[in-house]
C-alpha cells in the first residue's frame, strides 16, 4: 500500500511533470538572471530570491530538449535537494494533485525525449492524463553534467 | 535537572573568570604585596568554584578549591607570594583552562591534576620546595604521602560527617593497604567499597573512586566513612576479605574532625562575606560606566576593578547572520520605494521614503557594528604569553598595549589569533636580546614590546613593535642565498623591505640557535599565508640595532567589501577595491602586441591588457570596436595587469554572498552580491587574472 504525496505539476512542451511538494521551496514568475560565464550551457544564471543567489538550470536545455522563449506563464520552480538550492525554468507550473505512490509505474526508456535514468516513474491520472515523476537528485548530479560537458567540447 | 541549557552560559562565564584571573595573577606579580588584587582573585577562584560544582565538573572545583586554600593564607597575611606560588598557580589557571577547553569540546572535563594539587596543598601545608627540580620531586612525593593520611573535605562532606557524629553514628577514617602480590587492586578494592556500603556510607575517598576504580592507586587507599558499627568489628570485616594486607582505622570525634576541618570552614566564613562584598561592588560598578565613556578612563576602571562594566548579552552569531540577510533584503526593497515615491511625485510619500531611508542608514551602521568584536579578546591572551616567555628565556620583557578597543568583523578576529601569537614569539625569541646583549648595548635591561591596534581607512592596522636588535640585511641575504631561496644577484637588487619579506619565505630562520620558542623556520610563512587569505598584508620596518615593527593591515570585515562596480554590456561586475590600483582611459592605439599579447603602458611599465569580456563572453561588448577604452589595474603582489570594461559605475560597500553548492568553482569569480536595485553581481577576484 503506497503513500499519498503531494505533486507539483510543470510543463515542458506538452507533457506533464512532477515534484514532489516537500522539494519545493517557492515557485516564482521570471526574474532577471545574472549570467554567469563559464559554467554549463544549460545553467542560466543566478538570481536574488529574498537576499539569497540561487543558480537558475534551464530544464529543456538540461534535458536536450528544444529552447523556447520565456512567456507570460514561465515559471521558476525553486527545488532543495541534497542540501543544494536550485531553480528550474519550466513552460508553466499550475497545478499541485494528490498522487499515491502505488499509481507510479517504472518508467520507459525513454519520456518525451527524458532519458528514464533522470526519471523516478509514470503516473497516469485521470483520463488519459500521464504524469511524469522527475529523479532530482540524478538531475542535479554534478559528475554525470561533468562527463557530458566535456563531450560536448 | 537538565544541565545542557546551563552549559553555555557555564562556558563562557568560566572563560571570564579564567581571562580575570590571568590578568590579575600578571598584576599581581608586578606587585605582590597589594592585598586587594588577591581578594579579587579569591572573588573569581570562589565563583569558577561554585561553578564548576553545581555541573558537576569536580575535578576542576576540587583544583580551584586547593587554589583558594593557598589565595586564602595569602590574603590573611599568612604567606607571602613568591615565585613558586605565582608558578604553581598559573600552572593550575593552565590546567583549568584546559579542563573548561575539554568541556567545550564536548568532553567531561577531567584531567589528572595530582600533581599541581599536591604542589599546592604543600603551599599550604607551608613547604616550599626550593627551585631545584630534584628536590622539589623528592618533597613533593613525602608531602605526598603525608597526604594520604588528610584528605581535603570540603564544606558539605565535613558537615555531614560533624552531623552524623552529633546523631550518634560512628565517624571513621580508613586507612586500607592491599597486599604487594595483589594482581587485580581494582577487583580488591571494589569488595572493600562493597563490603563498606552494606554497613554504611563513604563520604570521600583518597584517591578518587574513579581512580581506585582504574587502578590509579599504589598500595593504599583511604576514606571517611559513617557507620554503626564498632571499629574493631570494621577492622575484623575487611580483614576478612582476601589479599588484604592490613587496614587501619580512627574513629573521629568532634574535636579531631574540627581540626581537620579548620581550613575548609575558614574558608567558608571567607566565601560568604566574599559573596557580600560581590553584590554590593557590582551595584556601584554599574551605573559608573554611562558616566565614563572615554577610553582613556575606561582604561582606568578596567585596571582598577578588573572585567569590563559595560553590559552585554550573549548572541548566537548564526542570528546576527539572519539579521544581516534580512536587512540585506530590506536595503534592496528601499531602493525600489525610493524609485517607485520618485515616479509618483507625491510629496508626503517622498518624505516618508526619505525618513525611512535615514533610518534605514543608521540602521545599517548598527547592524554592521553588532559584528564588530574588540581586538581585546584576542590581546588579552598575550600578556600571560609574554610573562612565560620572558621565564623561560631568561628575558625581561614589558609588554605595552594600545588599542585594544579596535573593532573588528567577529569572522577577522576568529582567524587573526595564531598569526599574532606566532609575531609576538618572534618578537621576543628573535627581536629581544638577552639581559646581558641588552646592557652591552646601551639599552635598558627590560625590553619592550608594543602591540597596537588602530583603524585607518577601511583597514584596521595590528603592529607589534620591539626595541630589539633588529633586522641586519646581510644577515637575511646571507642566510636565503645559503637555502636557496635567492641568488646573490637577486639579493643585491632587492630593497630592504624586500629583503625583511624574505623572512616570510617557506623553510627561513636566521636564528643560530633552534629555541623552544621558534625558530624552526616554519611559523612566519604561514603567518604571511594566513593573513593573505583574510585580505590583509604584513609589512616589516626595521632599524638595526634599534628594533623591528611588524605591521599587519587586515580589512575591517570579510563579508561585507568595499567594490568597485562596473559595467560590461549589460553586465555589472564587482572588483574589490583592495586589488585595485588606479583607473584610468586608453586609447586604441596605445595597445602594443608582444608576443600575441596585448600590453598597455602604465607608468612606464608594460602591463598586459586583459580582456574581460572575451574571458567571461559578454555578449554585447568587445573593448576591441571602441576608440577609448576604460581600464582598472589590479594587483597581485607586485605583478599589475589591466583590465578592459566598459564603464564604471562607482564605488559601493556591498556584501559577499557564496554562488551555492551546486555551480562548480568559476575561475575569476569569488562571488556574488545583491545590488541596490535586486539584482545580482558577480564579484571577480582580480588574482586570478595575473598568473
Amino acid at each position: 500500500m503506497g503513500e499519498d504525496i503531494k505533486v507539483i505539476v510543470f510543463k515542458l512542451g506538452d507533457e506533464e511533470y512532477g515534484i514532489e511538494v516537500d522539494k519545493v521551496q517557492t515557485i516564482e514568475r521570471m526574474v532577471p538572471i545574472t549570467r554567469v560565464p563559464k559554467t554549463f550551457t544549460f545553467v542560466k544564471g543566478v538570481i536574488n530570491l529574498r537576499g539569497v543567489v540561487i543558480p537558475i538550470i534551464d530544464l529543456r536545455g538540461r534535458f536536450s530538449l528544444p529552447l523556447v522563449d520565456y512567456t507570460e506563464s514561465t515559471r521558476i520552480i525553486i527545488v532543495a535537494v541534497n542540501e543544494m538550492e536550485v531553480g528550474f525554468i519550466v513552460d508553466s507550473a499550475n497545478d499541485v494533485i494528490d498522487l499515491n505512490t502505488d499509481k507510479i509505474e517504472n518508467p520507459p526508456e525513454v519520456v518525451g525525449g527524458i532519458k528514464a535514468k533522470y526519471l523516478q516513474g509514470v503516473a497516469k491520472i485521470d483520463e488519459e492524463r500521464l504524469l511524469i515523476m522527475l529523479n532530482l537528485s540524478e538531475v542535479l548530479n554534478k559528475n554525470e553534467i561533468i562527463q557530458l560537458e566535456s563531450i560536448e567540447e | 535537572m537538565d544541565m545542557n541549557q546551563y552549559l553555555s552560559m557555564f562556558i563562557d562565564e568560566s572563560n571570564d573568570h579564567l581571562q580575570s584571573l590571568n590578568e590579575k595573577m600578571l598584576e599581581l606579580e608586578s606587585n605582590p604585596d597589594d592585598l586587594s588584587i588577591v581578594q579579587v582573585i579569591f572573588r573569581s577562584a570562589h565563583t569558577l568554584k561554585g561553578m564548576a560544582a553545581t555541573m558537576g565538573y569536580e575535578d576542576l572545583a576540587s583544583l580551584t578549591h586547593q587554589m583558594e586554600n593557598v589565595l586564602d593564607l595569602v590574603r590573611n597575611e599568612k604567606l607571602t607570594m613568591q615565585d613558586f606560588i605565582f608558578d604553581t598557580l598559573f600552572k593550575s589557571l593552565d590546567a583549568l583552562e584546559s579542563m573548561v577547553e575539554d568541556i567545550i569540546n564536548g568532553g567531561t572535563g577531567k584531567a589528572d591534576v595530582s600533581s599541581i594539587v599536591t604542589s599546592l596543598q604543600a603551599i599550604v601545608l607551608g613547604e616550599i620546595p626550593s627551585p631545584q627540580g630534584v628536590t622539589t620531586s623528592t618533597k613533593v612525593d613525602q608531602v605526598n604521602d603525608e597526604m594520604n593520611h588528610s584528605i581535603q573535605l570540603d564544606e558539605f562532606q565535613f558537615s555531614i560527617l560533624d552531623q552524623s557524629i552529633v546523631e550518634g553514628h560512628r565517624a571513621l577514617y580508613l586507612e586500607v593497604f592491599i597486599r604487594e602480590d595483589c594482581h587485580l587492586k581494582a577487583v580488591r578494592a571494589y569488595m572493600v567499597f562493597d563490603l563498606l556500603e552494606r554497613s554504611g556510607e563513604v563520604i570521600k575517598t583518597h584517591p578518587s573512586v574513579e581512580d581506585i576504580e582504574q587502578e590509579k592507586f599504589d598500595r593504599s587507599f583511604s576514606l571517611y566513612y559513617i557507620t554503626q558499627k564498632s571499629v574493631d568489628e570494621m577492622k575484623r570485616m575487611i580483614l576478612n576479605l582476601s589479599e588484604i594486607d592490613k587496614v587501619s582505622i580512627v574513629e573521629l570525634d568532634h574535636e579531631s574532625l574540627k581540626l581537620m576541618g579548620e581550613l575548609s570552614s575558614s574558608v567558608k566564613e571567607v566565601a560568604a562575606t566574599a559573596e557580600l562584598e560581590k553584590t554590593t561592588e557590582s551595584k556601584v560598578v554599574v551605573p559608573q560606566a554611562p558616566t565614563q565613556p572615554t577610553s582613556q578612563t575606561s582604561k582606568d576602571v578596567v585596571k582598577t576593578t578588573g572585567g569590563t562594566p559595560t553590559r552585554t548579552i550573549r548572541v548566537d552569531i548564526e542570528r546576527l547572520d539572519v539579521l544581516m540577510n534580512l536587512f540585506s533584503e530590506f536595503l534592496i526593497d528601499r531602493v525600489r520605494l525610493e524609485q517607485l515615491a520618485s515616479e509618483a511625485r507625491n510629496h508626503e510619500l517622498t518624505e516618508t521614503v526619505e525618513h525611512m531611508s535615514r533610518v534605514s542608514s543608521d540602521l545599517q551602521n548598527i547592524v554592521l557594528k553588532l559584528r564588530m568584536v574588540p581586538v581585546d579578546t584576542v590581546f588579552n591572551r598575550f600578556p600571560r604569553m609574554i610573562r612565560d616567555l620572558a621565564k623561560s628565556l631568561d628575558k625581561k620583557i614589558d609588554l605595552v598595549i594600545t588599542g585594544s578597543e579596535t573593532e573588528l568583523d567577529r569572522t577577522v578576529i576568529d582567524e587573526i589569533g595564531d598569526p599574532l601569537v606566532h609575531l609576538i614569539r618572534n618578537a621576543v625569541d628573535h627581536g629581544i636580546e638577552s639581559v646581558t646583549d641588552r646592557l652591552a648595548a646601551g639599552k635598558p635591561e627590560t625590553g619592550t614590546v608594543n602591540l597596537r591596534a588602530f583603524h585607518s581607512g577601511n583597514h584596521v592596522f595590528i603592529e607589534i613593535e620591539e626595541d630589539g636588535r633588529g633586522i641586519y640585511r646581510q644577515n637575511v641575504l646571507k642566510s636565503a642565498i645559503k637555502k636557496g631561496i635567492v641568488t646573490e644577484a637577486q639579493g643585491a637588487a632587492m630593497t630592504d623591505e624586500e629583503v625583511y619579506q624574505l623572512l616570510f619565505a617557506a623553510g627561513f630562520s636566521t636564528a643560530e640557535v633552534i629555541s623552544d620558542v621558534s625558530g624552526r623556520g616554519v611559523g612566519l610563512d604561514v603567518v604571511r599565508a594566513k593573513i593573505t587569505a583574510l585580505g590583509g598584508h604584513v609589512t616589516i620596518i626595521s632599524t638595526p640595532g634599534k628594533g623591528t615593527n611588524f605591521s599587519v593591515q587586515l580589512p575591517l570585515t570579510l563579508s561585507i567589501i568595499s567594490a568597485m562596480l562596473v559595467q560590461l554590456g549589460s553586465e555589472k561586475y564587482a572588483i574589490p577595491l583592495t586589488s585595485i590600483v588606479e583607473t584610468g582611459i586608453i586609447k586604441q592605439n596605445q595597445i602594443r602586441t608582444v608576443h600575441g599579447y596585448k600590453m598597455v603602458e602604465f607608468r612606464g611599465v608594460q602591463i598586459p591588457l586583459i580582456s574581460l569580456s572575451r574571458i567571461f563572453s559578454v555578449p554585447d561588448f568587445d573593448e576591441s570596436q571602441e576608440e577609448e577604452s576604460e581600464i582598472i589595474v589590479i594587483r597581485k603582489g607586485d605583478k599589475m595587469a589591466a583590465l578592459a570594461i566598459e564603464d564604471f559605475i562607482g564605488q559601493s560597500e556591498i556584501v559577499l554572498k557564496s554562488l551555492g553548492k551546486y555551480l562548480p568553482q568559476i575561475k575569476g569569480v569569488s562571488g556574488a552580491t545583491i545590488l541596490g536595485d535586486g539584482q545580482v553581481a558577480l564579484i571577480l577576484d582580480p588574482n586570478e587574472f595575473i598568473k
